[in-house]
């Protein structure tokens, strides 16, 4: 088994008596896609923070590469390739697509420092952020203004801005949220295709998409991972299925 | 030519031609209002760094803008009374030249932008205006408290300071320096808004979470922001104190913070030209009003009401319309 890309172990944490992480375990290979499900109030949104650097655990830690970052900061988890998408879009609206893009990019080429050059004339940063855009279909809206845009295609600007930053994983948060069945579709094959470049751990409640993408799920109930495995065995599982699927797998 | 770009060409060049006719015509009083203006509107020019691409909304600029007006005051004090301003192992002599004046002042305030925007900036929203303003009212009652430095009455100056090559005195000539350091600034503005920080400043404003997540970092981009905002709003203060040869505490004031938002506001916050034309039309309201009826500040209060309420982009998005993403 290859070394995995991202890990959790143990990961704990609570806020007074509510305990939203209990000792997780998680693991993120090369070349999957690894989905988080479980119903709300689960801890996921907590888990993306744990694994973000957003909030710090009480105990446990989270490796990235091999390296425990626990300690560091939302940015330089983000330098070190964490690519993480939200759940509410967090776009620019104001500014164009192109721009929202070259942000990514920017970071990625850690240079922000810059008070004189037009950013949209550097080369380097334009090439990385139109091929995101080209990557993930929104080449022809790059002059776009952000807020002109479709709930659908927000939903792809915020993956083209993770793609900016040359991930070596991504952390997504419901990247189908709101999407209709056709946007729905598009994001899922999109995915499909990304999870070759960089592994994907993604936190979903759309079941159709996660049982058509994943590789493994795990399923979170009460801040613990109360199973986990291939699609199939997790579609079986008794625990799983009075937590949380009921009657409708 | 975009319709904005078409509108700050006519400002500038009232701006340019004005003055020309008040000088042909001799008009000097016009002129010094002209230069009230273009002072005002470089202060606000400074804000709008922070206010309006940073999103800072300072009610304590008042602080640069005192601050250069004392580095001038304090400067030229000693200059004209020939009393060294450091009398140690070295002597430090006041000055009369405007060049050091103003990077004294532009050095001043930055320092102090700096400080300021390092304890403020661990606030945001109603906080951020609260701590500002405490910062300014903190400064008012220094300079009033600072007997050395005139109080409460503030400094005189006796003659203009000097500047290598023209004669400050004559007005027009006083205006031409003022009016050239705003175009610096507003040119300074329009490349730090295109520039890769002004991306990152743009973004720490509308969507600060997304920054930290592409490995940037937002609240630093906002402090330098802040500190270069201070500066020029510093050397304006530098200007305002030798157009009227005279500091008092009253530029440190929370009205003057108050003011320099206010420009902004009338003129269309985080558009390149809004505190320029903000600026021009308060002191020709100040001017014109001002002489009609002593509580015009009613009526400005009216405007500020209409604009507020009907017209975001201010005087600038009336004329120009929606704004243009900048590419």
């Amino acid at each position: 088994m290859t070394k995995p890309v991202l890990e959790v172990r143990g990961l704990s944490k609570r806020f007074g008596a509510l305990v939203v992480s209990d000792g997780i375990d998680l693991s993120l290979r090369a070349g999957e896609i690894h989905a988080v499900i479980g119903p709300n109030g689960a801890g996921k949104t907590t888990l993306i923070a744990e694994i973000c650097g957003g909030l710090a655990p009480d105990a446990g830690s989270v490796h990235l590469n091999g390296r425990d970052v626990t300690g560091l900061p939302i940015r330089a988890r983000a330098k070190m390739g964490l690519a993480r998408t939200f759940q509410i879009s967090a776009l620019a609206m104001e500014d164009t697509v192109l721009q929202n893009a070259l942000l990514g990019a920017l970071g990625a080429a850690g240079r922000p420092w810059r008070f004189f050059r037009p950013v949209l004339s550097d080369r380097s940063l334009r090439v990385v952020a139109e091929a995101a855009l080209d990557r993930v279909g929104l080449s022809h809206k790059a002059a776009a203004r952000t807020a002109e845009l479709s709930h659908g295609e927000r939903r792809q600007l915020e993956v083209a801005v993770a793609l900016t930053l040359t991930p070596t994983a991504f952390v997504m948060d419901e990247p189908m949220a709101g999407l209709g069945t056709e946007g729905g579709a598009r994001m899922t094959a999109l995915l499909g295709t990304l999870k070759h470049e960089a592994p994907i751990l993604l936190v979903e409640h759309d079941m159709d998409a996660v049982f058509a993408l994943a590789d493994r799920i795990s399923v979170l109930a009460g801040g613990r991972v109360i199973a986990s495995g291939p699609p199939d065995a997790i579609r079986a599982d008794a625990a799983v299925r009075e937590a949380y699927l009921g009657d409708e797998a | 030519m975009t319709r904005e770009s078409f509108v700050n060409l006519a400002l500038l060049t009232a701006l340019v031609a004005v003055p020309l006719w008040a000088w042909v015509a001799g008009e000097p009083f016009t002129i010094t209002l002209a230069t009230r203006a273009v002072i005002f509107a470089l202060a606000a020019v400074g804000l709008n760094l922070a206010l309006g691409l940073g999103g800072m909304v300072s009610f304590g600029h008042a602080v640069f803008f005192g601050l250069g007006g004392y580095s001038m005051g304090i400067l030229a004090h000693h200059a004209q009374n020939f009393l060294p301003l450091y009398d140690g192992l070295i002597v430090i002599e006041g000055t009369k030249s405007m060049p050091v004046i103003w990077l004294v002042a532009i050095v001043v305030s930055a320092l102090a932008a700096l400080l300021i925007g390092l304890l403020s900036l661990r606030t945001s929203g109603v906080y951020f205006i609260m701590i500002t303003l405490a910062f300014g009212q903190m400064f008012y009652y220094f300079a009033i408290s600072w007997r050395a430095y005139g109080g409460e009455d503030g400094l005189s100056i006796w003659v203009r300071n000097d500047f290598p090559g023209l004669n400050t005195l004559a007005p027009i000539q006083f205006y031409g320096l003022c009016f050239a350091l705003l175009l610096a600034a507003l040119w300074l503005s329009a490349r730090i808004a295109r520039s890769s920080f002004g991306l990152v400043l743009n973004a720490a404003r509308q969507v600060p979470g997304r920054v930290e997540t592409v490995g940037l970092d937002g609240q630093r981009a906002k402090l330098v922001a802040f500190v270069i905002s201070g500066a020029i709003t510093g050397l304006a203060g530098a200007l305002f104190a030798d157009l009227n040869r005279f500091v008092s505490p009253t530029m440190f004031s929370w009205h003057m913070s108050g003011e320099l938002i206010v420009f902004i506001i009338l003129g269309g916050a985080a558009r390149l030209f809004g505190p320029v034309a903000g600026a021009v039309l308060f002191v020709a309201m100040e001017h014109v009003l001002g002489d009609l009826w002593d509580h015009w500040h009613i009526l400005l209060g009216a405007l500020l009401l209409v604009i507020v309420l009907f017209a975001r982009g201010g005087l600038i998005g009336l004329l120009a319309g929606k704004a243009r993403n900048h590419d």
